[in-house]
C-alpha cells in the first residue's frame, strides 16, 4: 500500500520534473550545456533608507557607458513611487518620487551588463575649477608635495603616478603627506592636488564585479584627463588602469545617491555573474513569461546569488544518499559533508582540505584537554565552538603574515559543524578508538570530495540553476534510493564469507 | 561482484537497506524504542512480566543521592553500577568483591568510596549515555556466569543474543569477550560470535572481526564443542520479550547466571546482522517463514515452532 503511493509520488515527481525540463530546453532554448557563452553579469543595487512621513525624493546615477561592459537592459522595483530617468549633463539618473513615506524604504535598481571589450567610455573631460582653498596651513603643504612630484615627472599622468605614490606607499614618512591626510580622505585629496596643478580629474565610483558577492559597496577612484587621454588611478594601491572587473557606476563627478525626505541613506550591490548562451544573450529581454517558465531568474538578485548555490545542496544530497545506501560508506554526522563540500566551493579544493585537516586535527587535540574537565555536553560544545573559532582566527593571522591570502578563505567553513564534528570525533576516538575515526573521518572526507566535485562541475551548476524541474527529478531519485533494499557494495566484502562458504 | 551478491541473495543474507527498509521500519514502532533504549525500564517491565533479570540493589537519579552509594551495595559482595541509557559496554563498572572501605574491580584494581561516587556523578551528568544527557545510573547485582564457559572467555561475561522476529526466535550467537575486545562482549570491538543452533543450543560456527574463526583466539578452545544449557527456558525468555515491548524486530541479550539460570541483560531495537556470519546463513528465509505465521500464537507454540523449522541442518 505504502509502497504503491511511493511509486505514484516518484512518477508524479519524474514527470512534472521531466516535463519542465523539456520545456525550458525546447521552447525557451535553454541550453544543456554552458557550452558556447557570453558573460552577463546582473548587478543589482538595493537603496534603503529611512523615511520620516514627508515628500521623499531620491536620486540615484546610473551606470552609462561603462568601458569594457554593455548595458542590456535594466529593471527596477519601488512599490509606490514614481520614477523617471533624467538624463543630465554628467549622466543618467533615476528619480523616485512620493508623497508620503514612512519607516524603512527599499528601492532596487537591477541591471544587466554584457562583458564586451570593444566599448569604450566616451566621458567628456570635466573643467578644472578656478581655484582650490586650502585651509591653512595646508595650502603649503600641498604646494610643497606638489613641487615634490612635479620635480620628478614629465607629464600629467606621470606627475599623477609620482603623486599617487607619496600617498599609497609609505604615507607616514613625510610630515607634509600625514598633515594633508589627517584633514581629507586620499581620493578626493588626490583630486584637489591634481586640480592644484592645473590637471583635470574626478571622483568616480566603481564597483569589483565577482560573482556571488553581496552587499557590496562602490569605492572611489579618480579619473585624470590629459587632453583626449584619460587615466583611472586607483587611490588605494597607487595603481593605474582600469581593472577588467571594475564597473564604472558613476563617472560625472556627481553624488552617487542623494535622497531628499530620508535620512541613513545607503546603496549595497549583489552581483551575479551567468554564462549565457550567445543567442539568449544577446536578446536582452530575460523573463519568460508563464507558470511552465518558471525560473529563479525572475527573483531579485540578491536572492538569485544564493539560490545559486542552494540549487546545488540537493546534489550533494544525492552523492551522500548513494555513498550511504548503495556503498555502505560511514560518515560522521550525514550531511555534514555536504556542508564541507559547499565550503569547498569557496575556498577550492586543496586549500579546502588542508584548511579541514589543520582544523579538526588542532580541534581534536584541544577536545582531548577539555575531556579531563567532566564538562556537561553543552558546555563542552560551546567551549569547543570558541576553540575552532580562535583556532580559525590564528590561522588567518598565521597565513595572512607568512604572505598567503588563502589562509583567509579559513573562515568560509560552517564553525558549529566543525565543532560538533570535532566533538563527534573525540568521543569516538574515546570510545571506538582512533581506527574508527579515521574511518569515519576519511568516509566523511571522502564524501565531502566526492560532493564537491559534483557540485562544482560546470555542467552540473548549469543545470541547477537553469532547470528548477531537475530539483524534482533528484526528489524522485532520492526517493527511489530511500527504497533500495539490496545489498551495500562494502556488505558485500563483509558478507563474503557466507557467499563461499559451504558447499 | 554481482555474481557475490546473487549468492548472498540465494543464501538468504539480508543487508543493513533490508533490514532497515523491511524489518526495524515495518515492525519497529518508533514510540516503543524508549522501552529498550532505557535500562531501567527495560528491567522493571520484565519484572512485570516474570522473566528474570538481574536483581536491582538500587539507583540514583539526582546528584544528592550520590552519597547514598556505598549504603545501596554494602549488603552486597559484588555489584555492578551502569548507565541507565548506556549502550556498547560504556561506564559499566564491575566490582567483583569488596573489603572496608575498598572496591576490588575484577583486573585486581582498587576503588575507593570517592572514586564509586565520581563514577556515578559521571553517569548522572550523562558522560555515557547517547547524546550526552542526562542519566540515572543503575545498581544492579554481579553475574556469576556458568563455569562451562570459564574456557571460553576472556574476563568479561558472555552473553547471548538472539533475534526475536513477531515473538519467534529466529537466530542465536554466544559473544564472547577477547583481549582485542578488551573484556566486552562487543563484536565490532573484537569480540568472537559463535552462532548457535536454534534447536539445540549447540555451536555452529564462530566469528570475529567477521571472518569465520574455529577456537577462542585468547583460550585455544574449540568453538564446536559449546553448548548453551537450559535452553528451552533461555528461549522462552526471549520469546516473552515480544509481549513485553512490542516491538517485532527485536534482539534480546541473555546472560547464564550460575545460581538464577537465564536472565535477561538487555534488548536492543536495531540488531546487528554478524549474526548471520556466526551462524554461516542468512536470515532472509526464517525472517519469511515466520512472516508467513498467524499472530497471536503463545510464547511455548512459538519457541516450539522454531526449534522445529529453523533447526541449523
Ligand atoms: N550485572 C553484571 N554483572 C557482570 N557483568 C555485567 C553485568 N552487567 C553487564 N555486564 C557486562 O557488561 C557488558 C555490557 O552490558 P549491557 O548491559 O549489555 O550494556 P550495553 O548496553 O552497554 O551493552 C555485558 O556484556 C557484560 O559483559
Ligand atoms: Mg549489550
Amino acid at each position: 500500500m505504502s509502497r504503491i503511493s511511493l511509486y505514484v509520488m516518484v512518477a508524479v515527481f519524474l514527470i512534472a520534473g521531466l516535463s519542465l525540463t523539456l520545456y525550458r530546453h525546447i521552447e525557451l532554448q535553454v541550453p544543456w550545456t554552458p557550452g558556447e557563452t557570453r558573460q552577463v553579469w546582473h548587478v543589482e543595487g538595493l537603496v534603503s533608507f529611512e523615511a520620516h512621513g514627508d515628500p521623499v525624493k531620491v536620486s540615484l546615477a546610473l551606470p552609462d557607458n561603462p568601458g569594457g561592459f554593455r548595458l542590456l537592459s535594466e529593471h527596477t522595483a519601488s512599490p509606490g513611487y514614481g520614477l523617471h530617468y533624467v538624463d543630465t549633463e554628467v549622466g543618467r539618473r533615476a528619480e523616485w518620487t512620493i508623497r508620503q513615506a514612512t519607516g524603512r524604504q527599499q528601492i532596487y535598481y537591477s541591471v544587466q551588463f554584457l562583458v564586451d571589450d570593444g566599448s569604450q567610455t566616451r566621458a567628456a573631460t570635466p573643467a578644472l575649477p578656478d581655484t582650490v582653498v586650502w585651509e591653512h596651513p595646508l595650502g603649503t603643504s600641498a604646494q610643497q608635495v606638489i613641487d615634490a612630484a612635479r620635480e620628478r615627472s614629465a607629464d600629467a599622468f606621470s606627475f599623477t603616478r609620482e603623486l599617487a605614490r607619496r600617498f599609497t606607499d609609505e604615507p607616514a614618512g613625510d610630515e607634509n603627506i600625514r598633515l594633508l591626510m589627517s584633514r581629507f580622505d586620499t581620493p578626493e585629496l588626490l583630486v584637489r592636488l591634481l586640480h592644484q596643478a592645473g590637471i583635470a580629474a574626478r571622483l568616480e565610483h566603481g564597483l569589483i564585479l565577482e560573482d556571488g558577492r553581496r552587499r557590496q559597496v562602490l569605492e572611489p577612484w579618480v579619473g585624470v584627463f590629459d587632453g583626449d587621454q584619460r587615466l583611472l588611478l586607483n587611490p588605494r594601491t597607487g595603481k593605474t588602469g582600469q581593472p577588467d572587473n571594475l564597473l564604472l557606476w558613476e563617472a560625472g563627478g556627481s553624488p552617487v545617491l542623494e535622497v531628499q525626505g530620508g535620512t541613513e541613506s545607503r546603496i549595497t550591490y549583489s552581483m551575479l555573474r551567468r554564462d549565457e548562451p550567445a543567442a539568449v544573450a544577446a536578446q536582452t529581454d530575460l523573463e519568460a513569461g508563464g507558470v511552465m517558465g518558471f525560473s529563479i531568474h525572475s527573483l531579485p538578485l540578491e536572492e538569485q546569488a544564493l539560490f545559486k548555490n542552494i540549487l546545488l545542496i540537493p546534489i550533494g544530497a544525492l552523492v551522500v544518499v548513494i555513498l550511504r545506501v548503495l556503498v555502505g560508506i560511514k560518515t560522521s554526522g550525514t550531511f555534514m559533508p555536504v556542508l564541507i563540500a559547499l565550503a569547498f566551493m569557496q575556498t577550492t579544493l586543496l586549500t579546502g582540505l588542508i584548511a579541514f585537516l589543520l582544523i579538526v586535527s588542532t580541534g581534536l587535540m584541544i577536545r582531548s584537554y577539555l575531556s579531563h574537565l567532566n564538562l556537561l555536553l553543552v558546555a563542552r560544545v560551546s567551549a569547543v565552538i570558541i576553540t575552532v573559532i580562535l583556532i580559525i582566527s590564528a590561522y588567518s593571522l598565521l597565513a595572512y603574515r607568512l604572505g598567503f591570502n588563502e589562509g583567509l578563505v579559513i573562515t568560509f567553513f560552517p564553525m558549529i559543524i566543525l565543532s560538533w564534528t570535532i566533538e563527534r570525533m573525540s568521543i569516538l576516538w574515546e570510545e571506538e578508538g582512533a581506527r574508527e575515526v579515521f574511518i569515519q573521518g576519511g568516509g566523511s572526507l571522502l564524501t565531502a570530495v566526492l560532493a564537491f566535485l559534483a557540485m562544482d562541475h560546470p555542467v552540473v551548476q548549469h543545470l541547477t540553476f537553469n532547470f528548477l524541474g531537475l530539483q524534482l527529478i533528484l526528489m524522485a531519485l532520492i526517493l527511489l534510493l530511500g527504497n533500495y533494499s539490496g545489498y551495500r557494495l562494502l556488505e558485500l566484502r563483509r558478507f563474503s564469507p557466507l557467499g563461499h562458504s559451504r558447499d | 561482484m554481482l555474481r557475490l551478491a546473487r549468492q548472498l541473495r540465494i543464501r538468504g543474507v539480508i543487508g543493513m537497506n533490508r533490514r532497515n527498509i523491511h524489518y526495524i521500519g515495518r515492525y519497529n514502532d518508533r514510540r516503543l524504542y524508549p522501552l529498550v533504549d532505557d535500562k531501567l525500564k527495560t528491567k522493571l517491565l520484565a519484572q512485570e512480566h516474570d522473566i528474570a533479570t538481574l536483581v536491582l540493589l538500587g539507583t540514583i537519579r539526582s546528584q544528592f543521592e550520590v552519597r547514598h552509594v556505598t549504603q545501596l551495595v554494602s549488603q552486597q559482595d559484588g555489584f555492578v553500577i551502569k548507565p541507565a541509557k548506556g549502550g556498547g559496554g560504556k561506564g559499566i563498572l564491575v566490582v567483583e568483591r569488596q573489603e572496608p572501605g575498598a572496591y576490588i574491580k575484577p583486573s585486581g584494581r582498587i576503588i575507593h568510596r570517592d572514586g564509586l561516587e565520581r563514577h556515578v556523578s559521571n553517569i548522572l551528568s550523562g558522560l555515557y549515555s547517547l547524546g550526552g544527557s542526562p542519566d540515572a545510573a543503575i545498581i544492579e547485582e554481579l553475574i556469576l556466569f556458568d563455569e562451562r564457559f570459564e574456557s571460553y572467555t576472556h574476563e568479561g561475561v558472555p552473553d547471548i543474543r538472539v533475534i526475536v522476529f513477531r515473538g519467534y526466535p529466529v537466530m542465536a550467537m554466544m559473544r564472547l569477550s577477547t583481549a582485542a575486545s578488551d573484556g566486552k562482549a562487543n563484536l565490532h570491538q573484537g569480540a568472537v560470535g559463535v552462532g548457535l543452533d536454534i534447536a539445540t543450543g549447540r555451536a555452529v560456527g564462530g566469528v570475529q572481526f567477521d571472518r569465520p574463526v574455529s577456537r577462542h583466539p585468547d583460550t585455544d578452545c574449540p568453538l564446536a564443542d559449546l553448548e548453551v544449557p537450559q535452553w528451552e527456558e533461555l528461549l522462552l525468555q526471549t520469546a516473552a520479550c515480544y509481549e513485553l515491548t512490542g516491538l517485532g524486530y527485536l534482539g534480546t541479550d541473555i546472560v547464564l547466571d550460575r545460581r538464577h539460570g537465564p536472565m535477561l541483560l538487555e534488548l536492543n531495537a536495531r540488531p546487528g546482522l554478524t549474526i548471520q556470519i556466526a551462524n554461516g546463513r542468512g536470515l532472509r528465509e526464517a525472517l519469511d517463514l515466520i512472516e508467513r505465521q498467524p499472530a497471536g500464537a503463545p510464547a511455548a507454540e512459538r519457541v516450539a515452532f522454531s526449534r522445529r523449522y529453523l533447526a541449523a541442518s
